[in-house]
């Protein structure tokens, strides 16, 4: 508890017992004003003072002034313990809910506890110093120790030993690395002590852009959100004048009308309690918390959520699209056969490799692996890069066009297709066919359990694009169930498609597209909700993307619709709950039924339940 | 130019009240509070100076809400 709740709970303690004492004195009238007055104003002194300061600054509805009006109302009528004691449980309400916030705060803040105090690195003579990782420049070796997180991203140049990727990936099956492995920041060295060469700043690590990520998320907000604050916005005023209209209009109209007694005490308390029952708190403050907690619980389970909006679009996900190579195969290609040859084998690896030396695209460096290092003879002058088609390179010993059918149909070069599921690669130099290369990409062990999860999770559509040739992208799509396919694509036609999908689903239903690539970077903003490979995936995607998955499982993408569906449901049901039950308060209290007592649960008690509520979403472990 | 101030305050609707407070404040293009991370993010107008905003944000937010303050 900070110092300010201490104050607030020691002063709750002595005017509840103050008011014990006070209600057990058999005095009345004045005595027993006095008598109460003094547990009031111990507890209820600050709202007062708010409650000028407030109508100084115009400021009518603030709930200080509402509560002040409230219980100063009931002292006047002679209601002396309900007036103080609206007063005290008003207080002990805010003090719960400030508790409770600080405490969800600071769970929630542990969980994303992933930023590295600091980094080791060595001095002249060999000893360790503890340094800010903020000032470590790119290239410089950090020592980590086991059990210390590693710092920054960076490359192992001696040792070996696990690594515990649960922070980032929420995978809790520790992780082999050895020399030359790549390490993200974030995850905790388990045994070896490991060796670094950093190759990112600080700031660009990956723990320091997931936590950016992180504590902006709830920036960007939901529409249940932006309806709860507009909601507040015209609820108090609305119920203060249904209250002035309460205490004038029935006393005025027995008056008149009946010529029976006006009856105005009766009336004035229940406007009273209409002051009590306008509070928004309860209502304002379980929603941001329900979604803070959901993106919290999804990033421990490594799904990085970038806002409130995107949770509350992946719970309304229909139609799932994927990309093939990278998100439903591990993107990692092997030779899988040559065909055709005109040249050797290896002469016919090496051509290729060679044009597609300059390319890190998955295919282009599995040739560059199939071909190994030697007989790079010959320099490269030239490459132009034709996106779905290819690469022309010019080199010393020529030209050599490395490609898709497509590629060799552009430049006019005759051929013999070898018909095989796979990705071919068709190499030519100088205009002359020399081969064919097919190569495959194997599917990813969950690829097809993530969409039979996808579609018990309501999804109703599953879409796949590929940039490979239709055989293949029918193949995959066959052996995972996935509804409809698209092959031979283009960057754009990526695009299009997806908006051919967006402008088919009714506008409720939300359309999320999963992908790596760096070209999956226009889908990704386009679609309704875009979700990116983190680990395997590039920059590029990472930053257009909604929604980031850690550790590349296709799985999660079912888990994350799961964590949006048990937050939103939450977060509805704290929605109606407390606007239930305020209005059922309201009306009770306009017939009479329901008095200040009830008044002030229907504030406090319904923001505990609330708040208590919102706190489950923090728990996704299960899902 | 779009910068981020821790805040402190202690309900959500205060919150609330601080966030429609601030973006009527003259230099500021928009303005949002994260009640969960205590943070604002204020974007300002081009040539304006931030400190002196701010300080007329704060001016506006503690008539709204006396106790909140801004770290800027």
């Amino acid at each position: 508890m900070t110092k300010k709740q201490k104050k607030v709970l020691a002063r709750i303690i002595i005017a509840t017992l103050l008011m014990a004492t006070a209600s057990l004195v058999p005095v009345d009238g004045m005595a027993k004003l006095v008598l109460f007055l003094i547990p009031y104003m111990i507890i209820g002194y600050d709202i007062l003072s708010d409650a000028v300061h407030g109508i100084i600054n115009r400021q009518p509805f603030d709930e200080n002034f509402l509560m002040a009006v409230a219980t100063v109302g009931a002292m006047l009528l002679g209601e002396y313990i309900e007036g103080s004691a609206v007063m005290l449980f008003y207080q002990t309400g805010e003090l719960f809910q400030s508790y409770a916030v600080g405490k969800s705060r600071k769970s929630i803040g542990e969980l994303m506890d992933i930023r590295p105090d600091y980094a080791n690195i060595k001095d002249e003579i060999g000893s360790l110093v503890q340094t800010e990782p903020d000032c470590i420049e790119i290239g410089t070796v950090i020592v980590v120790l086991p059990g210390e997180k590693i710092p920054i991203d960076g490359k192992i140049i001696k040792g070996a030993s696990s690594l515990d990727t649960a922070a980032l990936t929420g995978e809790s099956f520790p992780r082999d690395v050895c020399v030359g492995d790549e390490v993200k920041s974030g995850c905790i060295n388990l045994v070896g002590v490991l060796e670094i060469e950093t190759t990112h700043e600080f700031g660009e690590s990956t723990v320091s852009k997931i936590l950016e990520l992180v504590e902006n998320a709830s920036e960007k907000k939901s529409k249940s959100e932006n309806f709860i604050s507009r909601f507040a916005r015209y609820y108090t005023p609305a119920v203060c004048l249904a209250a002035a209209v309460l205490a004038v209009v029935p006393p005025l109209f027995r008056m008149i009308l009946m010529n029976a007694d006006a009856d105005f005490g009766t009336w004035v308390y229940r406007a009273l309690t209409f002051l009590v029952i306008s509070c928004p708190c309860a209502l304002v403050i379980s929603i941001p918390l329900g979604f803070f907690a959901g993106i919290g619980g999804a990033s421990r389970a490594g799904v990085l959520i970038k806002g409130s909006n995107y949770l509350e679009a992946l719970s309304q996900v229909k139609c799932v699209v994927f990309d093939k190579t990278g998100t439903m195969t591990k993107g990692s290609f092997e030779v899988a056969g040559i065909y055709n040859n005109t040249v050797s084998e290896k002469e016919l690896l090496r051509l290729a490799a060679l044009a597609e030396s300059c390319s890190t695209h998955p295919i282009s460096r599995c040739l560059q692996e199939a071909a190994g290092e030697e007989g790079f003879a010959s320099e490269l002058l030239d490459v132009k890069e034709i996106g779905g088609h290819g690469v022309v390179a010019q080199s010393s010993e020529g030209t050599v066009a490395c490609g898709n059918l497509k590629l060799m149909k552009m430049l006019g070069i005759e051929l013999s297709v070898h018909d095989c599921t796979g990705t071919s690669v068709f190499v030519a130099l100088d205009n002359k066919f020399c081969g064919q290369i097919v190569v495959s990409d194997c599917l990813k062990a969950d690829a097809k359990a993530a969409v039979f999860a996808l579609k018990r999770v309501g999804v109703r559509k599953t879409v796949m694009l590929t940039g490979d040739a239709k055989a293949v992208g029918e193949a995959a799509a066959r052996e995972l169930c996935i509804d409809e396919v698209y092959a031979e694509l283009l960057p754009e036609d990526k695009v299009n498609i997806c908006e051919k999908l967006l402008s088919e689903k009714k506008s409720r239903e939300k359309l999320a597209f999963v992908g790596d690539g760096i070209n999956d970077a226009p889908v990704l903003t386009r679609s309704d909700v875009g979700i990116a490979m983190g680990a395997l995936g590039s920059d590029a995607a990472i930053e257009a993307a909604d929604i980031v998955l850690m550790d590349d499982n296709p799985l999660k993408i079912a888990k994350a619709i799961r964590i949006s569906k048990k937050c939103m449901g939450i977060v509805y049901q704290n929605i109606c709950f407390a606007i239930g039950i305020k209005l059922l308060c309201l009306i009770l209290g306009a017939v009479g039924v329901a008095n200040m007592w009830f008044a002030i649960f229907a504030d406090v008690g319904v923001m505990v339940l609330a708040v208590l509520n919102a706190v489950r979403t923090l728990n996704v472990k299960n899902l | 130019m779009t910068k981020t101030y821790k805040i402190e305050v202690d309900c959500a609707n205060c919150a609330n009240k601080m966030e429609l407070a601030a973006n009527k404040v003259k230099g500021v293009i928009s303005a949002s509070i994260n009640f969960m991370a205590l943070k604002m993010k204020v974007g300002f107008e081009d040539g304006a100076d931030e400190k002196a905003v701010m300080k007329n944000v704060l001016d506006e937010c503690r008539k709204v809400e006396r106790d909140c303050e801004i770290y800027f």
